[in-house]
């Protein structure tokens, strides 16, 4: 048997079992809090790529700017784009993905799980 | 501690056969998300303490006429202060991210890592054994523990790692690269102060208990490489990764064996030398505990040691520390972190069969490699609690 029957982008943001704490005064203004958050990574993770990108270009002198400009991604690699920003959506969204989760999940409360873990 | 401490970068880990591929992208976000938590611990966290101080108890005190009593009537108080708010809600979402991150890179590579651990673990069958019958204890079913999705057991199908590959990669964003290059400065700790404390200590036969993915203890394996070493626990991911991470590592004196601490029939009373856990209790509950304890002490040899790693008991410090550290109890999914913390480990010893004047408690830190993962020490300004490579171990020698 293998991983061919999940469904890896779901699974790489699911829920944690357990209730989530909402801390701000509106759960809807953490949601979006959270989703700044990884936005603000993904555009760390992109500025660290061009970083590289630019020092191996200026070590080889293979690439100008011109040649960016005019690049067209063939249909293999539109493909792999394409891949790529649905795990891009689904990581800046997770928050959402949890909590439409947590609607069946019937989580316990660390208050109820901390009671039956100290009476049992 | 100067703010502006360059961080190690996740590259800075060991390598070994089966840590999973991260690449540049997965770095960085490894990377970025490292120096979020070290961001959120060094400067945002300090703020909480000011808002305690300058404003939460102020108006505390004035409403009821006296100062908090417990760490309960803080966290309620400052549950309701806006920057405690914000503080809490950027962990527990750079927490979401640590996992997230690293499930991506696990499950990316799942079968490659499952394939790759199964013919590690086929070259050395003997020192491996899983048992279907082990039933996942309810204090770690009912909840997945520090939001790690799936906790230490799920397997998403046969043979699956992935639970496990995930924990090895994420932890170093929760410890900034703190531990060491293998993860592993608990266990290096307790090789350390067991050079310098008992150095003519040789335990012949040492069992770990809730190995996880084994990091800790391999040190001691290392350490005492004639020595017989068992590590259990129930997670089966965790096991077979754990095991096929020993052999990568070229460490054969392990057998990892899927069982529950509390109640090991297979093993022979009085048939350890050393019985180690690490990080351990706070994950169990108040029926399991007494448990564990009382088979510890019917597996430890007389003149043999038991030792715990943990983070310090409660009842060691202030009011404001003990709520900051029981964040982690109600806001990332770690229920029984709080009641641990408040159990009186003597009387627990005691009621486990052992004497508990023999109890002794110690402080232990990592050793790692301070040139490339830095230095911090305990109580500095800027410390993230539980999360520093300081322990409070605790542990007896059961008199021969
Ligand atoms: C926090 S982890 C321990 C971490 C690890 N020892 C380390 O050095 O960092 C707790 C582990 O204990 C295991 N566990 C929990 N209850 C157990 C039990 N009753 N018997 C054996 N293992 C157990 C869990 O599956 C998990 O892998």
């Amino acid at each position: 048997m293998n991983s061919n029957d999940i469904d890896k982008i779901e699974l790489s943001g699911t829920k944690a079992k357990g209730q989530r704490p909402w801390f701000l005064q509106d759960k809807q203004t953490e949601q979006v809090l959270s989703i700044a958050m990884a936005l603000a990574t993904e555009l760390a993770v992109t500025r660290e790529r061009l970083a590289t990108l630019e020092a191996v270009l200026q070590q080889q002198h293979i690439l100008t700017a011109d040649a960016i400009e005019a690049y067209r991604p063939s249909s293999a690699e539109v493909a792999k784009r394409s891949e790529a920003i649905q795990q891009y959506w689904a990581q800046i969204l997770r928050v959402v993905q949890q909590d439409k989760e947590a609607l069946s999940a019937g989580d316990k409360s660390m208050e109820q799980l901390q009671a039956e873990l100290t009476s049992r | 501690m100067s703010q502006n401490k360059t961080l190690p970068s996740w590259r800075a880990l060991t390598s070994h056969e089966v840590m999973p591929e991260a690449n540049h992208d997965d770095v960085a976000r490894l990377n970025v998300l490292t120096h979020l938590n070290y961001h959120l611990g060094s400067r945002v966290l300090p703020g909480v303490k000011q808002a305690f101080e300058q404003h939460v108890k102020p108006a505390f005190v004035a409403q009821q006429q006296r100062e908090p009593e417990t760490r309960h009537e803080i966290r309620q108080a400052m549950l309701q202060n806006g920057y405690f708010q914000f503080w809490s809600a950027l962990r527990r979402s750079a927490m979401e991210m640590r996992h997230q991150t690293g499930r991506i890179v696990a499950l990316r590579q799942a079968d490659a890592l499952s394939a790759q651990v199964a013919a590690l673990n086929a070259s050395a069958p003997h020192s491996l054994a899983l048992d279907a019958t082990v039933q996942v204890p309810a204090n770690i079913s009912e909840v997945d523990i520090h939001c790690q999705p799936g906790c230490y057991y799920q397997e998403y199908f046969e043979a699956d790692v992935t639970v496990a590959a995930s924990y090895d990669v994420g932890l170093f964003v929760t410890t900034a690269g703190l531990l060491g290059g293998l993860s592993d400065g608990g266990g290096q700790a307790i090789v350390n102060w067991l050079a310098l404390q008992h150095p003519d200590f040789k335990p012949k036969r040492i069992l770990d208990i809730g190995c996880t993915i084994g990091h800790n203890i391999v040190p001691l394996a290392q350490a005492f490489p004639d020595a017989e070493v068992i590590a259990i626990d129930v997670a089966r991911p965790c096991l077979r990764y754990a095991h096929a991470r020993a052999v990568a590592l070229g460490v054969s004196n392990i057998s990892f064996v899927q069982a529950n601490g509390e109640d090991l029939p297979q093993f022979a009373d009085e048939s350890f030398d050393l019985i180690t856990t690490a990080m351990f209790w706070h994950e169990t509950s108040h029926s399991a505990m007494p448990n564990i304890l009382r088979t510890i002490n019917r597996l430890l040899k007389p003149g043999g040691l038991t030792l715990h790693l943990e983070q310090p008991q409660y009842h060691q410090m202030g009011l404001y520390e003990q709520f900051i550290r029981d964040w982690d109890t109600y806001f990332n999914n770690e229920p029984y972190w709080g009641p641990m913390h408040d159990l009186d480990l003597p009387a627990m010893l005691s009621q486990a069969g052992f004497n508990a004047a023999d109890m002794f408690d110690v402080g232990v830190r990592a050793k790692v490699d301070e040139r490339i993962f830095g230095k911090r020490e305990a109580g500095e300004s800027g410390e993230d609690y539980g999360r520093a490579p300081v322990w409070n171990a605790f542990g007896l020698w059961k008199k021969p």
